[in-house]
């Protein structure tokens, strides 16, 4: 249905659940992918699967000289980035009162300030070419909240923020910038809750289950396309209909 | 006028869609050309790839005019 042949996509994260299932779905449309993540065997293993147009770019989010250095890394890999997804993320839960700088620190540095840095690092050729598609991945905390993830909830609600104002600046170039928010998918992040949270969890969740990665990836394609070109600074909520929002 | 000049203006009023003859010296982009803040970092950008230069950005934000911009690149080649 979306064609992105002749594409050119970045993908963070993209040794993760999500982000590995967004490579696949933006390889199987066509586009050539750059994946990114800081550890390369799984990245590595991921390419030889997808065999051609798919490019290796390890990269350690937090540090800033190498997230920098990216866009232009993935520039020379694949000719162009035409589409930026940000899917990259950790997390360092802990109760507010207990949360250590470092803790916020870390994960607004790396959820947060590295999709500032990518975003502004593809801008220059998107802006030429007339034509960009970023996709950031939030998360439904970010409009929510959750206990334990102050720092977490902040960099997602901060990346929506981010995203609108970009949109504004980016939309007269044929340049747009959505956001995808997951609520709870099956990947390892939400492997080390324990049957009592899960069962929390599901509680909440009208659709009575996870999501899974491809059911992000799906949407985050939609947002790449042609077709999405009218939708900008918007946020897709993909949460089996735990926040309506 | 110096082939800088020449093209600098070529540049502008490609970029901006204007007359030549609106391109004088002290024209600013902004408030005579009809150039909105995107656009002048646009132009930034193509006078770096014209002249093979790099235009920091406080720099860039002193390129305000025509006459700015010329100047700035013949100092800076």
């Amino acid at each position: 249905m979306f064609d992105l042949t002749g594409k050119n996509a970045l993908i963070t994260g993209a040794s993760g659940g999500i982000g590995g299932e967004i490579a696949k779905a933006l390889h199987g449309a066509g586009a050539t992918v750059g994946l990114s993540g800081t550890r390369t065997e799984p990245l590595e293993a991921l390419a030889a699967e997808l065999g051609e147009r798919a490019h290796v770019l390890p990269c350690n989010l937090s540090d800033a000289d190498a997230v920098n250095a990216l866009p232009k890394q993935a520039a020379e890999a694949m000719g162009s980035v035409d589409i930026l997804v940000n899917n990259a993320g950790i997390t360092r839960d802990n109760l507010f009162m207990r949360m250590s700088e470092d803790e916020w620190n870390s994960v607004l540095e790396v959820n947060l300030t590295s999709t500032f840095r990518l975003c502004k690092g593809v801008l220059r050729s998107m802006m030429k070419s007339r034509w960009g598609r970023i996709v950031n991945i939030s998360s439904v905390v970010g409009a929510t909240g959750n206990p334990g993830q102050g720092n977490y909830a902040a960099a997602k609600a901060g990346m929506i923020g981010m995203s609108k104002s970009l949109a504004y600046e980016v939309a007269s170039r044929g340049i747009t910038v959505n956001a995808v928010a997951p609520g709870f998918i099956e990947t390892a992040m939400t492997d080390k809750l324990n049957d009592d949270q899960k069962g929390a969890i599901l509680g909440q969740i009208p659709a009575g289950r996870m999501g899974t990665p491809a059911e992000i990836a799906a949407s985050v394609l939609f947002l790449a396309s042609a077709e999405a070109g009218y939708m900008t600074g918007a946020t897709l909520h993909v949460n089996g209909g735990m926040a309506m929002l | 006028m110096s082939d800088i000049a020449d093209r600098v203006k070529k540049i502008v009023v490609e970029h901006l869609s204007v007359e030549e003859d609106k391109v004088t010296e002290s024209a600013s982009f902004i408030d005579d050309l009809g150039a909105d803040s995107l656009d002048t970092v646009e132009l930034v950008m193509a006078f770096e790839e014209e002249f093979g230069i790099e235009i920091p950005d406080d720099a860039a934000e002193t390129i305000q005019t025509f006459g700015d911009a010329v100047k700035f690149i013949s100092e800076a080649q």
